[in-house]
């Protein structure tokens, strides 16, 4: 393979990683630290997605489109808990399985009917349309190399609010010892609401960088859900720095896989899961005990 | 229990025979369509409600049978053998089953659910994207199997009314092996294991070996359902492996209520028939169902079965 | 006829049992006393293979044992009380005992026979409730027990599986003072053909039972002995004793 072309699947690999990494380090806090299984979640991203469409329609700018994005993602999510969510906590896996799935059909439906079923593209920033070449043929979008910086920007953020704040201190706690937590008499309630908010801004947040590159259409959430939970429970449930390492290999896998075994790609991923399974049934990186 | 409670079944039982010679061929083929769902139903019972092992990659041996029947044909146009390809259909899923389970059942909790989507979606890969059986197109069956043995023929299973007691035979079967599987101290031991896992191994029971045999069996019923459904329709389509069926017959198993088969039999009819009411109702039918689902969680814990007991009990707290 | 030797587990830096040996005969009753958090619970889950040892070794009837597959222990008739009582909520007291029972001979293939016409299991299951005094209670489910009557269901079910060794970890614990003798007359029943292992907070009932005594802190031993030799010893006085007066 050429080196060019080794270069852009590299950097194609990296971009799908980052993304799955901000979508799965949601999931994986929210099950972590409030023990609920979300299959909703993959409908933040879709929304987000939705939601980059419409607003920058609306402002003709994407980037003002995504600032007012996250904030209302942060709004919504905040909501979302306090309404639905806080009532899923007391519930079993099978409860809790179903009625973010009811969710999902919920999600889809509004979608549906408040913007309709079509395929949309969003418009790349003038900006940021150019390419850079690479090598005498092959050139890469600017874009593309944008969403990897922004992801890796918020990535950096995520880190530095875990380590190296207090909201972080009590995240981390929460995701290994719940209990220890509610004992320390810090408010548990707004702790999850705070983290549910920000495990949708991450995902919707990714859905908003993400809509000029991929077109935004129905269904869009669900893949991106399997994907994640096969990332979740290769990095460990709970753990963000396992969702990172197993978000870049998934990312690594499929990109390549695609290049090398396009029939078989589909699979590689589960079968990548299927080996960490034999080798760790807890993931790379268990932190806390499910 | 009620003399009412203890009849309703019969009641049931003798409406289901009658039905073909009261109604039309729509209503047949209908409720032949939801006895094999019930069959599915019950097999994920048997994981969900009684082992306490909630999969949501059941649909992946319901799938993989149907496809089996279409791939069993030497050529299109062939009939087989049911008493070759039913076999052979079943024990694929089977085998399917304890491939899976024998890693999946390596997880517990939550794991365990992430994985058992993520294999059935492999599964659901390997139909879509594979040219196997026309990729995401899916493939018709052209003929339906042949029941005969030598020159007898007991059933012509392309006859609406041969299909529909042949399937009602197959739900009773299934009820009725299920149900002595229960009452076996392998059922007890799987009931021991949904209530204190941890208990179970300290008393002596290698939990993973009864684990792996109810994913098994589970596995292989849900392809008999498979099966059958592929025969009724003529047509397999990637869609029967897909997470959406899967989440849909967990469904139909909570709405009717965990542990006693009848539950996952009135769940089957129940989700159908809603189904069918909202999409004749509008377009966005999905809402309703969503919202249908998450009020039915909400509301009634203990599924359609317990519904007594659950107006007892909000009868009792309200005075 | 359960043997211990040099017995360690560590959980990161902390070692909950340091090379510890300890003998239970057949026909005694031995009891395993000492502080909160000497170790004692953790020495009865390497004895029952709910945990597997860092270093040591454990034999049954001079037999190596294999460690960490609590399956291999109750099959060999190891059985074990929790401290926290760990029944199934929501079956019967029978049905407790039964499927207790049902484990020593679990043909799960048998599935064409109903499981309640086992006599051995049934039978078992009868007798082991109504020695521990809850014969009337057998429909009840566990989840409606008191808490005393819980902790005498865990000795039941652990009767029911017929042990040769029995592990107990604070059975008396949460007891009246009527069902604490009860039981007590119970254990020396029991210790006939049997191994005892009794761990338990009680001084007065650990003296008046106990055949052989080990006092555990810190995680090893301290002393091992006759009642006397133990009550005597001065640094299991100033540890232990010397507290609890």
């Amino acid at each position: 393979m050429d080196l060019s072309i080794f270069l852009i699947q590299v950097l194609n690999s990296v971009q799908y990683g980052l993304l799955l990494f901000l979508v799965a380090s949601g999931l994986t806090l929210i099950f972590g630290i409030m023990g609920v299984i979300n299959l909703a979640h993959g409908s933040f991203y879709m929304l987000g997605a939705y939601a980059a469409f419409t607003l920058s329609s609306l402002t003709g700018n994407l980037f003002s489109a995504i600032a007012i994005g996250v904030v209302l993602a942060v709004v919504f999510g905040y909501l979302l808990e306090w309404i639905f969510f806080s009532f899923l906590y007391e519930r079993d896996h099978l409860q809790q399985v179903l009625l973010t799935y009811g969710l999902i059909l919920v999600f889809e439906e509004l979608r549906s009917i408040i913007v309709g079923d079509d395929v949309h593209g969003v418009p790349v920033p003038a900006a940021l349309s150019a390419s850079v070449p690479l090598g005498s043929t092959m050139s890469y979008p600017v874009y593309n190399l944008f969403i990897s910086a922004a992801c890796l920007v918020v990535a950096a953020l995520l880190f530095v609010l875990l380590r190296r704040t207090r909201l972080g201190m009590m995240i981390r706690a929460g995701a290994s010892n719940r209990e220890m937590v509610r004992s320390l008499g810090i408010d548990i309630h707004l702790l999850f609401r705070v983290v549910f908010a920000l495990g949708v801004a991450l995902a919707a947040f990714a859905g908003m960088v993400n809509a000029p590159a991929s077109s935004v259409y129905p269904g869009m959430g669900n893949q991106v859900l399997i994907i994640c939970f096969v990332v979740v429970v290769i990095g460990g449930i709970g753990s963000v720095p396992g969702a990172l390492v197993a978000a870049l290999l998934v990312g690594f896998i499929d990109t390549f896989g695609k290049v090398f075994l396009p029939d078989y790609s589909g699979m590689l991923v589960y079968l990548l899961m299927a080996v960490i399974l034999i080798w760790r049934p807890e993931g790379l990186f268990r932190e806390s005990a499910v | 229990m009620s003399a009412l409670r203890r009849a309703l079944p019969l009641v049931a039982l003798a409406a289901l025979i009658v039905l073909p010679a009261l109604a039309g061929k729509f209503y047949v083929e209908l409720v032949a369509k939801i006895m094999i769902l019930a069959v599915f139903a019950m097999s994920l019972d048997l994981l969900v409600g009684v082992t306490g092992l909630v999969s949501l990659g059941h649909a992946a041996f319901f799938g993989l049978a149907s496809y089996m029947l279409v791939l069993a044909a030497p050529d299109k146009y062939a009939a087989t053998s049911l008493w070759i390809s039913l076999p052979l259909a079943v024990a694929a899923s089977a085998l399917l089953a304890l491939a899976i389970g024998a890693l999946a059942l390596r997880t517990r909790g939550v794991y365990f659910i992430m994985v058992t989507l993520a294999f059935s979606q492999m599964v659901y890969f390997v139909f879509h994207d594979t040219k196997i059986a026309g990729g995401s197109d899916g493939t018709y069956l052209y003929v339906k199997p042949v029941a005969s043995i030598g020159s007898w023929t007991p059933l012509d299973l392309g006859n609406a009314r041969h299909f529909y007691y042949a399937m009602l035979a197959l739900l009773l079967l299934s009820f009725a092996f299920l149900r002595m599987l229960l009452a076996s101290r392998f059922g007890h031991a799987l009931r021991g294991i949904r209530s204190n896992e941890q208990r179970m191994r300290a008393l002596g029971f290698n939990t993973y070996a009864y684990k792996l045999a109810a994913f098994t069996i589970a596995g292989a019923i849900a392809g008999l359902a498979g099966y059958f459904s592929a025969v009724q329709f003529g047509f397999v389509n990637p869609e029967m492996a897909s997470w959406h069926q899967s989440a849909n017959v967990l469904l139909m198993v909570i709405l009717g209520g965990l542990g006693n088969l009848f539950g996952a039999i009135v769940g089957a009819f129940a989700l159908v028939l809603a189904q069918d009411f909202f999409s004749s109702l509008t377009k966005h039918w999905l809402l309703l169902m969503g919202g249908f689902v998450i009020l039915v969680v909400m509301l009634l814990p203990g599924g359609l079965v317990g519904i007594e007991r659950a107006w007892l009990h909000w009868r009792a707290h309200r005075g | 006829m359960l043997g211990a030797s040099r017995l360690t587990r560590r959980f990161g830096g902390l070692t909950a049992v340091d090379r510890v040996s300890i003998d239970l005969e057949r026909d005694a009753i031995h009891a395993l006393i000492g502080p909160n958090g000497a170790g004692k619970s953790t020495l009865i889950n390497l004895l029952s293979g709910a945990l597997d040892p860092s270093e040591g070794s454990i034999s049954f009837r001079g037999e190596p044992v294999p460690a960490g597959r609590p399956e291999r222990m109750a099959h060999l008739g190891i059985g074990r009380t929790f401290q926290r009582s760990n029944v199934f909520p929501d079956f019967t007291c029978f049905e407790n005992c039964r499927l207790a029972a049902q484990a020593r001979t679990p043909r799960p293939w048998a599935v064409f026979e109903p499981a309640l016409r086992c006599r051995r299991s049934k039978d078992a299951a009868e007798r082991a409730l109504v020695t521990v005094g809850l014969g009337a209670r057998r429909n009840v489910p566990a989840s409606a027990l008191s808490h005393g009557e819980r902790r005498a269901l865990e000795i039941a079910m652990c009767l029911a599986a017929d042990p040769q060794v029995l592990l107990l970890d604070e059975p008396l614990a949460g007891m009246g003072t009527e069902e604490s003798q009860h039981t007590l007359k119970l254990l020396r029943e029991l210790k006939h053909e049997r191994a005892i292992l009794l761990v338990e907070h009680d001084m007065d009932a650990v003296f008046a039972v106990a055949d052989v005594i080990t006092v555990m802190a810190d995680g090893a031993v301290l002393a091992s002995g006759p009642p006397e030799a133990v009550r005597g010893d001065r640094a299991v006085r100033e540890a232990y004793l010397g507290e609890a007066r």
